[in-house]
């Protein structure tokens, strides 16, 4: 059973054992608009939590990605590359790097799903 | 310290639709309504509202008051009718941009001129201080006038049929001034047929509200943007400023050098002129997804900086990757192949025309 947290710039991680995907919130997908792009890194890339690891583009902004979790990219969801808006159309499922986690740790300072929704409400 | 935002008149009305609000120039504007997406979609196919309030009004009346606007502004003033508008530059004694504007000739001896609401208090001083030898009037009209603009393909019938005012006789960049005060210009800043309206902020309101009942759709300043940079409408700030000339920008077609008297910074264009310039605004293609914005760097393909991105999006209407930009005059011919900074990437492009979408205006 995975366990979703989340990072203030709204980046989530759901996590399996120690192997973690890292993608935006609906919230987040929701406030950009129809996505037109993902920058991504190199599968073997060594991530430290906090670490900018890409970024996400709609035609209003470019926001960067910042990664959760420490650990090395293991994979790259290859599909946004030709369909990025299925990050709109299903934000916790179009996830955009996996990372196999070398601190797991660190995910007691992130927000659960919960303290994540607080977090939203306070942003308007 | 943040200063206090300000408010235009329809500050309630963009409230009521559900609209993001965004500072923009100083003032609390609508950035989106239902989406950028469609927003645009409805002004190239149908039509859509824009509150254009923020920008600013000031009156140069008097006995020398055309003599004094040809003083301070790129276009030829004294040619114009009564009833007529023009879009030029004023510009510095180096040629610089001081703001982009457009002039309405309101009477023989009275303009009205609509400034950028980044740039009111900078105008303002700068017209007050050309001022000193000429017998004109200069009043800020900026808290008198609320502004709409109504663009897209179907704006000449929603006119008719929302507000009663009749714009088929008004051809393009030109004004017809209403019983009641109101300025109706066939004008904008879309690429798109369109009028925009200057009244005062109550009827502004009350138009607005017959509009937007009518079904047109309200749009916000995101699709403003993408819709200007289309046409390849230059945005004050990006494409230009202080240090840009409006011959750099590719507006020299708005720049009358010949003009008799001249004005400020007629001197400094018509040297740069002759002696070739030295940056040129283009237009780039970008390969790839992403999306090249306001600063980054144009390499050439040593990888060496020849200029920057003014503005760029993935654009809607043509479905791409494209941006203006502004580079050395060395890699601005059609065709040149050049590279983008994007992040961490180097990107390659191509200089094409800046012009992406041909406008569909009124002729």
């Amino acid at each position: 059973m995975s366990k979703i947290y989340y990072l203030p710039s709204h980046e989530y991680v759901k996590v399996d054992g120690d192997i973690a995907l890292v993608g935006i919130s609906e919230y987040a997908a929701s406030q950009l608009g129809a996505v037109t792009y993902v920058d991504v890194p190199e599968e073997g890339d060594e991530l430290a939590a906090g670490d900018e690891f890409g970024a996400i583009e709609s035609r209003k902004a470019a926001s960067d990605l910042f990664s959760p979790v420490s650990g090395e990219v293991i994979e790259v969801n290859e599909e946004l590359a030709d369909n990025p808006r299925l990050i709109n159309n299903a934000p916790l499922d179009a996830w955009i790097i996996k990372v196999k986690m070398s601190d797991p740790a660190e995910l007691d300072g992130l927000m659960d799903e919960s303290a994540y929704a607080e977090f939203c409400k306070k942003q308007h | 310290m943040e200063n206090q935002l300000k408010e235009t008149c329809l500050n309630g009305c963009h409230r009521s639709l559900g609209a993001t609000m965004v500072p923009f120039a100083g003032y609390d504007m609508p950035v989106e309504y239902s989406g950028l997406d469609a927003e645009h979609t409805a002004v190239r196919t149908r039509c859509g509202l824009f509150d254009v309030s923020h920008m600013g009004e000031i009156k140069i009346s008097g006995p020398q008051a055309t003599e004094f606007v040809d003083h301070i502004f790129t276009g030829h003033a004294a040619a114009m009718n009564i009833g007529q508008a023009l879009y030029g530059m004023m510009t510095n004694a180096e040629g610089g941009i001081v703001d982009d504007l457009l002039v309405y000739r309101l009477a023989a001896q009275e303009w009205l001129l609509v400034i950028n609401a980044a740039n009111i208090d900078k105008d303002i001083a700068w017209v007050a201080r050309q001022l000193k030898d000429y017998d004109v009037t200069l009043s800020d009209c900026c808290a008198d006038y609320g502004q709409i603009a109504l663009q897209g393909p179907d704006s000449e019938r929603l006119l008719a049929e929302a507000l009663g005012i009749d714009g088929s006789d008004l051809g393009f960049y030109t004004f017809k001034t209403l019983a009641d005060g109101t300025i109706v210009s066939r004008t904008g800043y879309t690429g798109e047929d369109g009028f925009e309206i200057y009244s005062t902020p109550g009827i502004i309101v009350q138009m607005w509200e017959r509009l937007i009942a009518a079904g047109v759709e309200p749009c916000g300043l995101g699709c403003r943007d993408t819709l200007r940079f289309e046409a390849g409408l230059p945005l004050y700030g990006n494409e230009l400023a202080d240090d840009i000339s409006p011959l750099e920008a590719g507006l020299g077609m708005f720049v009358a050098l010949d003009k008799p008297g001249g004005f400020i910074g007629c001197d400094a264009l018509r040297a740069q002129k002759a002696e070739g310039l030295k940056r040129r605004l283009v237009g780039l293609e970008i390969e790839g997804g992403a999306t090249a914005r306001h600063g980054f760097e144009v390499l050439d393909l040593d990888g060496a900086v020849v200029g920057h991105v003014t503005t760029g999006y993935n654009s809607l209407t043509l479905g791409r990757n494209i941006a203006m930009a502004l580079v050395d005059a060395r890699y601005a011919t059609l065709g040149t192949s050049l590279q983008v900074r994007i992040r961490r990437r180097t990107v390659p492009a191509t200089v094409i025309k800046k012009r992406f979408y041909t406008p569909n205006y009124k002729k």
